[in-house]
């Protein structure tokens, strides 16, 4: 201590400089890094090949595109926005409403901290399959499985929302408070009651908030995977561009932004009701 | 009522916890585990309801030998020993009302206790409880909204609805102020009194401890070093179990002993 004191005191004649220690000690690797990342940076940027002349003939397309936002058509085709609507609508919140239940037994046995070992691997496996595989690709695949259409879309969804929703509950449920279950588990209470009481309070604000985040992007999805021929609203904007009728098209995209907001403001509702 | 045959605790990073401990505590008797950090306090109680898993020996809580159950028959013991700990441990989004019948999990089925809808007796004894503990208009607060006290409070009820035979205690002062730490004390000793029920009390304050409990156990290095009434912890004795220091400010006087008494 006084060892210490008297060897501050010692170094108070000249002032001591410090900064932060570097994350990389060596200074040639560090400096050698730094210069390739940049080299590489400066190739990428050349190896672009950006036709001009092309360029400046889409962009009288593109000016078409967006002129036609400036007056948007509902009318002449209101009968497929409106249909394409609401399936998109139903495969949104019939995805979201089967995909969340199947996620939360899923989202138990990915958390490391309640799940033995071997349901732990299994559940985690499923997430990694439906997080692995592209939202398209598993539309394309159930598309040729079971046809055109809106069943499709759903089943896609589901699957999608199932990898996001599991691994987002599972995290959370790995970052809870230990002591409160502990508790709980001394009064000697069932699993399920100690899932009950110790857990799901903990974890249900972030369930619910994720859960309206996911129907937020599955409602956005529906109107991509319609490219692909699994229905909903996306199926009708498709259909649209085909013909390019691009003041349709704008009708459709304002509609969606339109319901996306909707879910957002409805989402904020929720959440600070929950806490 | 309980006791402890060569208790051992030995973690899987082959730190020693507890290295054969054997204790044994009458029907009704309330005693302080004294010690300082890391010596294995926790691990003791801890390894008593078995939310930690001792490495060997035995825990007989009357006729059963809890180190030996299976997985169900350690739930229905575990009923018979509430607890309480350090930061109270309320499940902080669930309703002071929720917390006190969480007692009483082990005794109702599954939807009972999912639909809150427990027993008029249990409802009643919970009520009771807040009452006896001052919080009885409480019940539908948020257990995040009270105070560190209240907090406390809530967890003796929660321990005591389970109608337990023995208690046990972590720390229950130590994130309390001086005031609140004694109130609370009291509250245990009193209620230990009012049902003839046998306490393990964890406690860091050793002159907290000497003012309310009949025995006392030093605990070191996961081995006890001391056994014996508040009035033996002599300076020899407290350097023994915490090592060297001036302890006579520590220890009380002898005009303040009745209260132990």
């Amino acid at each position: 201590m006084s060892a210490a004191a008297s060897a501050g005191m010692a170094g108070a004649g000249a002032p001591r400089t410090w900064r932060k220690p570097p994350f990389i000690k060596r200074a040639w690797l560090r400096w050698t890094l730094g210069i390739c990342a940049l080299a590489y940076l400066c190739a990428a940027f050349y190896s672009l090949e950006v036709n001009w002349s092309r360029v400046y003939e889409g962009l009288d397309r593109g000016a078409a595109f967006v002129a036609a936002f400036a007056k948007p058509d509902f009318v002449s085709r209101w009968n497929d926005i409106r249909d394409g609507m609401i399936e998109s609508l139903i495969i949104t919140v019939a995805a979201s409403v089967v995909g969340i239940i199947i996620s939360i037994p899923i989202g138990l046995g990915a958390a490391r901290n309640i799940a033995p070992l071997p349901v732990y691997v299994v559940c985690r496996g499923i997430v990694a399959l439906s997080r692995a595989l592209q939202e398209i690709i598993v539309a394309i695949l159930l598309v040729a499985i079971f046809g055109f259409g809106p069943l499709a879309g759903f089943l896609t969804l589901s699957f999608a929302t199932i990898g996001f929703l599991s691994k987002l509950l599972a995290e959370d449920i790995e970052a809870m408070d230990r002591a409160q279950g502990e508790a709980i588990r001394a009064t000697g209470s069932r699993w399920m009651q100690w899932i009950n009481y110790g857990v799901q309070p903990q974890v249900m604000p972030r369930l619910i908030g994720l859960s309206m985040y996911r129907l937020d992007i599955n409602f956005r999805e529906s109107a991509i995977l319609g490219l692909v021929g699994a229905g909903g609203i996306g199926a009708t904007l498709n259909t649209a561009f085909d013909r390019y009728e691009f003041d349709t098209a704008a009708a459709i995209l304002l509609i969606i932004i339109g319901v996306v907001m909707a879910l957002e403001y409805l989402s904020g509702i929720i959440r600070a009701r929950m806490q | 009522m309980l006791r402890l045959k060569k208790l051992v605790k030995t973690y899987k990073t082959g730190d020693q916890a507890l290295k054969s401990v054997d204790l044994e505590v009458p029907k009704g008797q309330v005693l302080a585990l004294i010690g300082p950090s890391g010596a294995g306090k926790s691990t003791l109680i801890r390894c008593i309801n078995r939310l930690v898993e001792p490495t060997s020996g035995e825990v007989w809580l009357g006729d059963v030998d809890l180190a030996r159950l299976g997985a169900g028959a350690l739930r229905r013991e575990r009923r018979r020993m509430g607890m309480i700990f350090q930061e109270y441990s309320l499940v902080e989004r669930l309703s002071v009302m929720e917390n006190v019948l969480s007692g009483r999990l082990g005794y109702v089925g599954f939807w009972r206790s999912f639909t809150r809808r427990f027993p008029q007796s249990d409802v009643d004894e919970a009520f009771r409880l807040l009452e006896r503990v001052g919080l009885a208009d409480m019940a539908d607060k948020r257990a995040d909204e009270l105070s560190g006290g209240q907090r406390q409070r809530v967890g003796i009820c929660r321990a005591l609805i389970q109608n337990p035979a023995l208690l046990l205690v972590d720390e229950p002062t130590a994130s309390l102020d001086p005031k609140t730490s004694r109130q609370i004390m009291r509250l245990i000793c009193e209620l230990c009194a009012e049902r003839d029920l046998a306490a393990i009390i964890n406690i860091h304050d050793v002159a907290l401890a000497q003012m309310f409990v009949q025995r006392v156990i030093g605990l070191r290095a996961g081995a006890v070093e001391f056994d014996g009434p508040p009035d033996g912890l002599t300076p020899e004795v407290l350097t023994t179990i915490y090592g060297e220091e001036d302890w006579h400010q520590t220890i009380k006087k002898d005009d303040e002993e009745e209260a132990a008494a």
